[in-house]
């Protein structure tokens, strides 16, 4: 099959040595150095098949991200390859990124010649006979597992109009799901790189930096510094040399709109770099990637080679006098990394500790040289901002917050996945409207919002909007964009006890207040739920309400003394607790309960011998030898030696266990 | 085993440290003591930073592996959908804490903070496959389909 990167005639003379400048243009709208029908018919129907506007065969498409490979994705592609050969048909097997609706992976897409693209969902191995049989042999809608049309429907629901869709809009995810992430035709074909050709030869730096600014792009990695001003900053520095690195090393838990932006369409990450890389003239820029997530790490290392492979990435590019090489490095797994300064010192080989600022690195950053710094997702902004102009970019969002952003749905929510919305979009409608509510009929309690870094939103202040500044108001942040749902079977204490754990294992230890600060905070809070033994109930008493007493101020002076954004808001999930759950501690200290059933420890366990069929499974997994009885008649569990671990609850296939 | 990896770096760059020590644990699984020394003198940089170095992050190890690595999320979403006990039936089922390896060398079980997946919470990643929405009920079910078959052989059938 022809690729864009080979010559259409001799009169095309582009080649990765000898760069043309119009190269891109060539791709994404026609020939424009010579004119010729054929070249043009040729060009043209390329860029219509690597649309799915023009084919012969059958397509099929696969959503092949990590979500979709979890859910068996792999299973079905071969499942599928093997009914096609069983049948003798041709059709061409592609795979994708992720659309964003995790929830009902493994989504397959089949667009028939002359049809438009329909989506299905939750295609299992046993579902690909009768799936293939009705779409492609009977050329009919599976009608049982679809999801939405891509094009306009034709008796078919819109893939616009399915709720989980409909109140998103999707610009930065545009093409996720949509386009082949490891085609680098498919990209240039759906209008890829247009922004890049647009700046390096009608743009001055000084004047993609006045767009971004204009558009009011505000980093997308947390903080929600103006990217703008960054780029600004460092372009003023004169060095030899500057660096421009992507963070992509999102250790929030529960946070995984970076992996599946790099998974679904790494060229746009890499071309937003290249955009930035040329604003602050630097030609030497790195991705620093989780290693957790290998498929994105493979994915970039092929887009990196093919865009070199092309003349996109590399020195002169586009015969423009501008070079960028980009390298990979893979994080090795500490969560402080992500904070810039503790970002560079791993890349240069060092402990990741972040250092104090000022200088900041778009002064003096990697190897002491200015260094910008952006998120996957910002720079997933930039080629639209780009083609969009500041004007129509900046027209979505709230005053202060412009453009979108990219929320990883999870937790106890129907519909998982990945959604990006306007900013000022409310906190209810994401849960509800999109998110589709709570499943089985459970009541919400709390929003988890910007990771450990956020808090956790109760309904009260739900229909706050999504913006930097109101976020903050009500005591969580943006973060990166984690978004977990918590329903009425969450214990606030036990989440606030979570990310206790989950900082003071990831502080770095560098400074006093985050290392032994939020070691006094976890105690505090594992005092809370803590069963002692029979005598001294008193003494603990006094501990646990002494603990609490200090905790307030503990964070203050944590939030105030820290050196990086990791101290200073390691605090939040306990505070955002204090203030809206308040009544959750109190009824922990004071009655000695936990009415969501999570801390085990304030929890009986009784076997309700009614139910019980005696089958003896909960005594095999019982490590403490607390269930006692004769096989085939009711047990019970001995309370003086039970230590709550609830096994015996899981295991139990009767449901005889209750909890109290 | 490991000299051969030093043939792409260039010495005395301590840039290339992470990198080096990524690539060494990808042949043995861990760092051996004598990787970490001759990776030492290999950057130039005292034995004590580099033993700094891969304590800090939480990718290294400096024990060797069993057959299998369980690792179990512990991120945000499936906290809240119960991996706390996924991780405490897993102890007990294979008789370990989390970051150790079994007696037999056949499993060894670790913790990871988010692997992305949170979508399909709880997940427990064996190898390289993924199980996703699993309740403590399943455990023995995974367990015992990586107990008899060796772990190149999962890796083939799953490719």
């Amino acid at each position: 099959m022809r690729d864009f990167n080979q010559l259409c005639c001799e009169k095309c003379w582009h080649t990765t040595d000898k760069p043309c400048e119009h190269f891109i243009q060539c791709c994404t709208e026609g020939p424009l150095c010579h004119h010729d029908d054929k070249c043009e018919h040729e060009i043209s129907s390329l860029r219509k098949r690597l649309k799915y506007e023009e084919h012969d065969l059958p397509i099929i498409i696969i959503g092949m991200g990590t979500c979709g490979l979890a859910s068996g994705a792999a299973k079905v592609k071969e499942a599928i390859e093997a009914e096609l050969k069983k049948l003798n048909i041709d059709a061409i097997i592609e795979g994708t990124g992720c659309i964003g609706y995790c929830a009902v992976e493994p989504i397959v897409d089949i667009k028939l010649p002359g049809k438009d693209r329909i989506s299905y969902q939750e295609i299992t191995v046993k579902d690909v006979s009768r799936f293939i049989k009705t779409t492609l042999v009977d050329k009919e809608v599976y009608k049982e597992k679809i999801l939405g049309s891509h094009g306009k429907s034709n008796g078919v629901i819109s893939l616009k109009q399915v709720p989980f869709f409909e109140h998103q809009q999707k610009i930065v995810l545009a093409n996720c799901g949509v386009v082949n992430p490891t085609s680098i035709d498919a990209y240039l074909a759906h209008g890829g790189f247009k922004a890049l050709d647009k700046v390096i030869r009608l743009m001055k730096p000084e004047e993609v930096i006045k767009e971004v600014l204009d558009a009011g792009l505000r980093g997308r990695g947390g903080g929600g510094f103006p990217a703008g001003k960054k780029w600004e900053l460092a372009l003023k520095q004169q060095s030899e040399q500057k660096y421009l690195i992507c963070n992509a090393d999102e250790g929030d838990p529960g946070a995984f709109m970076d992996r599946s932006l790099l998974e679904s369409d790494p060229y746009r990450v890499v071309e937003g770099m290249a955009i930035a890389a040329y604003a602050i003239g630097a030609s030497a820029a790195y991705i620093y990637c989780r290693a957790e997530y290998p498929l994105a790490i493979e994915r970039l290392q092929n887009t990196i080679a093919k865009c070199e492979e092309y003349g996109i990435l590399g020195d002169n590019i586009l015969n423009s006098g501008f070079s960028l090489h980009i390298k990979i490095k893979k994080g090795a797994g500490a969560f402080v990394c992500g904070e810039e300064t503790a970002l560079i010192g791993s890349i240069e080989g060092k402990r990741g500790m972040p250092k104090p600022r000022p200088p900041y690195p778009a002064i003096a950053g990697l190897f002491g040289k200015p260094t910008v710094i952006n998120n996957v997702e910002t720079f997933g902004n930039v080629p639209p901002l780009i083609m969009m102009g500041a004007q129509k970019f900046s027209s979505v969002g709230t005053a202060t917050s412009k453009g979108t952003k990219v929320f990883a749905l999870s937790g106890n929510v129907k519909n998982t996945g990945l959604v990006e919305v306007p900013m000022g979009t409310t906190l209810r409608d994401i849960v509800f409207k999109i998110g589709g509510g709570i499943p089985d009929k459970k009541q919400f309690k709390a929003v988890q919002i910007g990771g450990p870094s956020g808090g956790c939103l109760p309904e009260s202040v739900i229909d706050t909007p999504v913006d930097y500044e109101s976020l903050k108001e009500v005591g969580a942040m943006m973060g990166s964009g984690g978004f977990v749902v918590m329903d009425e079977e969450t214990c606030m204490v036990d989440v606030a006890k979570y990310f206790l754990t989950f900082i003071q294992e990831e502080s770095c230890g560098k400074c006093v207040p985050c290392r032994e600060g939020t070691k006094r905070m976890l105690e505090i809070i594992e005092r809370i739920p803590k069963r002692y033994g029979n005598d001294g109930t008193k003494l603990d008493q006094l501990q646990r309400f002494k603990g609490m007493i200090h905790l307030q101020r503990l964070a203050d002076v944590i939030k105030d003394t820290s050196l990086c954004g990791l101290g200073q808001s390691a605090p939040n999930p306990v505070l955002s607790g204090l203030r809206y759950f308040r009544n959750e501690y109190d009824e922990h200290l004071y009655d000695r309960k936990c009415s969501a059933g999570v801390c085990k420890e304030l929890l009986t366990f009784t076997i309700d011998n009614e139910i019980c069929t005696g089958c003896g499974l909960c005594v095999k997994k019982c490590a403490v030898d607390a269930i006692v009885g004769e096989k085939g008649q009711a047990h019970y569990i001995l309370d003086e030696k039970c230590v709550k671990c609830g096994m015996c609850y899981e295991v139990c296939r009767a449901e005889a266990i209750n909890i109290n | 085993m490991h000299n051969k990896i030093f043939e792409n770096y260039q010495p005395n760059d301590r840039s290339t440290l992470i990198p080096l020590l990524q690539e060494v644990q990808t042949i043995y699984g861990y760092l051996p003591e004598n990787a970490l020394r001759d990776i030492s003198n290999f950057v130039k940089v005292p034995l004590s930073r580099v033993y700094g170095v891969a304590t800090f992050y939480n990718q290294f190890r400096l024990m060797p592996l069993g057959e299998n690595i369980i690792r179990v999320c512990r991120g945000t979403a499936c906290h809240v959908k119960n991996s706390a006990n996924i991780l405490f039936a897993l102890e007990a089922e294979l008789g370990v804490m989390a970051g150790h390896t079994t007696r037999d060398k056949k499993f060894t079980l670790e913790v990871v903070n988010c692997i992305g997946a949170c979508s399909i919470a709880p997940v427990i990643l064996v190898n390289d496959d993924y199980h996703g929405r699993i309740s403590v009920k399943d455990i023995p079910k995974i367990l015992k389909k990586y107990q008899t078959v060796k772990k190149t052989e999962t890796a083939e059938a799953t490719k």
